[in-house]
C-alpha cells in the first residue's frame, strides 16, 4: 500500500513598515540610495549609541494587528537575538521574543471549492531589518561581499502564521490576502521585488492521519507569489521522495533558485539557531493603552472583504466585479467616488473595469493619476443615459477625454457628436438606405429578419454614428413592411 | 555544577571567542560560582510579581518619525577596515 502524504505549511512574512525613518534612529528608509548614505551611530552600532523607538512603527504594528484579528499586547518588550553575520553591525538583531506586540489573530481564506478556511496567526512582532549584502562580481570584488547598511534598522513587522495551510495554493491564498490587507492599511508598500514584503515558508510532510508534524525545512526570502508556489511544490516533492527512498528530512534553511526551480541547502548558518534571546536593556517596555488601540482602530479603512460585501449587497455588483474593484484600495475609492456622483453603480463598474482599466494599462498609469476623474466619467455616463450620445460614441468621447483633459460635454459639442434624435433627419437617412439596397429589402421582406441589423448598420454609418440606434431600429421596422 | 565545561565551550564559540584549555577550565569555575550566587535569588517568593524586563521603572520612550541628518558614506566608512564602492568590504560570505 502506498502512503499518501499531507503537506503542512506555516508562513513567516516580513512586512517593511512605511515609516519615513528607521525603527530606532532618524535615518531615512528611502529605497535605492547610495550605499551607506543613510546611516548614523545607532544603525552602525557605534559604541555608546542608544536606540529610541519610532512611535509611528508601533502605530503601524497596532493597525496591522487589529486588521488581522490579533490581540494587542498591553505590555511588550524588545529582545536581542544574538548571531554574527556581516549584515548585522551590532552582532544582535533587536526583535521581540517573549511578549510580541500582537498575538492570537487569524485570517479567513477562500478555497477553490468555494469554502472558507481560517488560518491562525500566532504572533506579529516588531524588529529591525539587517543590512544588504552584495556579492562582488568584478575581478576586484569577486572574493568579497559588500555591505550596505542603509537598510539596517529599517522597521519590520514579522507576521507568523500557524502551520494551518495544507497546499501551495492555500499558502498563496493566505499570502495574497495578507498582502492586500497590509497595502490597504498603508502599513507596507507591498513591493515584493524591493523586499518590502518577504516570505519564508516552513514546510513539512506527514502521512495522512498522523498527528505529529514531520521535520520541517525553511525556505527563505522568495520574492514573488509565483516563485513561492513553485518553491513549495518542489520542496514537498523533494521531501516525499526523500522519505520514500528511506531517507530523512533534516531541519535546515533552504534557498529557492528561480532559474532551476529547485531548492538547495543553505550552508554556513548551522549554529545560527542558538540565538540566546534576552531583554534589550537599551529599550524600555512598550506599553499600549486601550485608548491608543481605540484611537488606531478608529482610523482603520474599510477592508477588502467588507468592501466586496458592500459592493455586492448595496450596489448590486456581481461577486466577480466586486472582487476586481475591491482588490485595489485606490481603484475601489475611484469606484466609490463615481457612485457618489452617478448612482448607476453597475454602469460605473463596467466602465471602470473595461475602458478605464484598459487605458491605465495601455498608458502605464495608476488610477490616482488617471486623467479622467470620477466626476468627469460619470458626466459621460449621464450623457449616455439621457440619450445625448450612444454607448458607441461614448467610447470615442472617453478616448478624447483621456487625451485632452476636456469634459464630455465640451467634446460632444466641439466634435458635433450629439446624437441625432430628430425624426425627420433620421427618416431621410432610412429612406436613402432602403432605396439604395433593393435586393436586401426584398430578402428581408421575404422573411430574413436578421437583415435588420444590416440596415441599422448602414443608417448608423450614414449618420457617422450619431443617429439614435433605437429610433433607427423603430423607423426601419415601420417602413420595411 | 551549574554549568559544564562543554557548555562554556559552546557559548564561547557562539561569541566567537578562542578560548584555551586553561581559560575554559577557569571560566567554567568562575561562571559556576556566578550562577551559584545568582541561584540565591530563588529563595525569594516571586509569586504574583511581573517579570522585570528593565532595571529602570520606565516605559514608552518614543521618537517622532522625522528624518534626521545621516552620515555621509565617507563618514560612515571612515573606521572601516576595508571599503570599496561606497560599501564595507568583507570576505565573501556565500559561494
Amino acid at each position: 500500500m502506498t502512503v499518501r502524504y499531507e503537506t503542512v505549511i506555516g508562513l513567516e512574512v516580513h512586512a517593511q513598515l512605511t515609516t519615513n525613518t528607521k525603527i530606532f534612529c532618524g535615518c531615512s528608509t528611502e529605497f535605492g540610495q547610495t550605499p551607506n548614505s543613510q546611516t548614523c551611530p545607532v544603525c552602525l552600532a557605534l559604541p555608546g549609541a542608544l536606540p529610541v523607538l519610532n512611535q509611528k512603527a508601533v502605530e503601524l504594528a497596532i493597525r496591522t494587528g487589529l486588521a488581522t484579528n490579533c490581540q494587542i499586547t498591553p505590555r511588550s518588550i524588545f529582545a536581542r537575538k544574538n548571531y554574527f553575520y556581516p549584515d548585522l553591525p551590532k552582532g544582535y538583531q533587536i526583535s521581540q521574543f517573549e511578549l510580541p506586540v500582537c498575538e492570537h489573530g487569524w485570517l479567513d481564506i477562500d478555497l477553490e471549492n468555494g469554502e472558507r478556511k481560517r488560518i491562525g496567526i500566532t504572533r506579529a512582532h516588531m524588529e529591525e531589518d539587517a543590512g544588504k549584502l552584495v556579492h562582488g562580481d568584478t575581478p576586484e570584488t569577486s572574493s568579497s561581499s559588500l555591505v550596505d547598511l542603509n537598510r539596517a534598522c529599517t522597521p519590520l513587522l514579522e507576521i507568523v502564521s500557524e502551520p494551518d495551510m495544507r497546499s501551495a495554493d492555500e499558502a498563496i491564498s493566505y499570502l495574497k490576502k495578507l498582502h492586500q490587507i497590509v497595502v490597504y492599511l498603508g502599513v507596507c508598500d507591498g513591493n515584493l521585488e524591493e523586499g518590502s514584503f518577504r516570505c519564508d515558508a516552513n514546510i513539512s510532510v506527514r502521512p495522512y492521519g498522523q498527528e505529529e508534524l514531520g521535520t520541517r525545512a525553511e525556505l527563505k526570502n522568495i520574492n514573488s507569489f509565483r516563485f513561492i508556489k513553485q518553491a513549495i511544490e518542489y520542496e514537498v516533492e523533494r521531501q516525499i521522495d526523500l522519505i520514500e527512498g528511506g531517507g530523512k528530512v533534516v531541519q535546515e534553511t533552504r534557498l529557492f533558485d528561480s532559474n532551476t526551480g529547485m531548492t538547495r541547502s543553505m550552508r554556513g548558518k548551522e549554529d545560527a539557531h542558538d540565538y540566546r534571546y534576552f531583554p534589550d536593556p537599551d529599550l524600555v517596555p512598550l506599553v499600549i493603552s486601550q485608548e491608543w488601540i481605540e484611537e488606531v482602530r478608529a482610523t482603520l479603512p474599510e477592508l477588502p472583504e467588507a468592501k466586496r460585501t458592500r459592493f455586492v449587497e448595496e450596489m448590486g455588483l456581481t461577486a466577480y466585479d466586486a472582487e476586481v474593484l475591491a482588490a485595489d484600495r485606490k481603484l475601489a475609492d475611484y469606484f466609490d467616488a463615481c457612485v457618489a456622483f452617478s448612482k448607476e453603480a453597475k454602469s460605473c463598474a463596467n466602465w471602470i473595469m473595461g475602458d478605464v482599466l484598459r487605458k491605465l494599462k495601455e498608458t502605464d498609469t495608476t488610477i490616482t493619476d488617471a486623467p479622467v476623474s470620477p466626476e468627469r466619467l460619470t458626466d459621460l455616463l449621464a450623457r449616455i443615459a439621457d440619450n445625448t450620445i450612444s454607448g458607441k460614441i461614448a467610447k470615442t468621447v472617453f478616448e478624447k477625454m483621456w487625451q485632452g483633459g476636456q469634459t464630455a460635454d465640451q467634446i460632444i459639442e466641439k466634435e458635433g457628436l450629439k446624437q441625432v434624435t430628430d425624426t425627420g433627419a433620421i427618416e431621410s437617412l432610412v429612406d436613402a438606405v432602403i432605396a439604395a439596397n433593393p435586393d436586401q429589402v426584398a430578402e428581408y421582406l421575404g422573411g430574413k429578419d436578421k437583415l435588420i441589423g444590416f440596415f441599422v448598420g448602414k443608417v448608423m454609418q450614414a449618420s457617422q454614428g450619431k443617429a439614435n440606434p433605437g429610433m433607427v431600429n423603430q423607423l426601419l421596422k415601420k417602413k420595411l413592411v | 555544577m551549574r554549568i559544564t565545561r562543554a557548555e562554556v565551550e559552546h557559548v564561547g564559540r557562539l561569541a566567537r571567542l578562542a578560548l584555551s584549555d586553561e581559560e575554559l577550565d577557569s571560566l567554567t569555575g568562575e561562571m559556576d560560582a556566578i550562577l551559584d550566587y545568582v541561584e540565591q535569588l530563588k529563595a525569594l517568593d516571586t509569586e504574583g510579581i511581573v517579570p522585570t524586563a528593565h532595571a529602570v521603572p520606565m516605559e514608552n520612550a518614543f521618537r517622532p518619525d522625522e528624518v534626521r541628518p545621516s552620515f555621509t558614506p565617507e563618514q560612515a566608512l571612515s573606521n572601516a577596515p576595508d571599503a570599496i564602492e561606497s560599501a564595507f568590504r568583507v570576505r565573501r560570505v556565500i559561494e
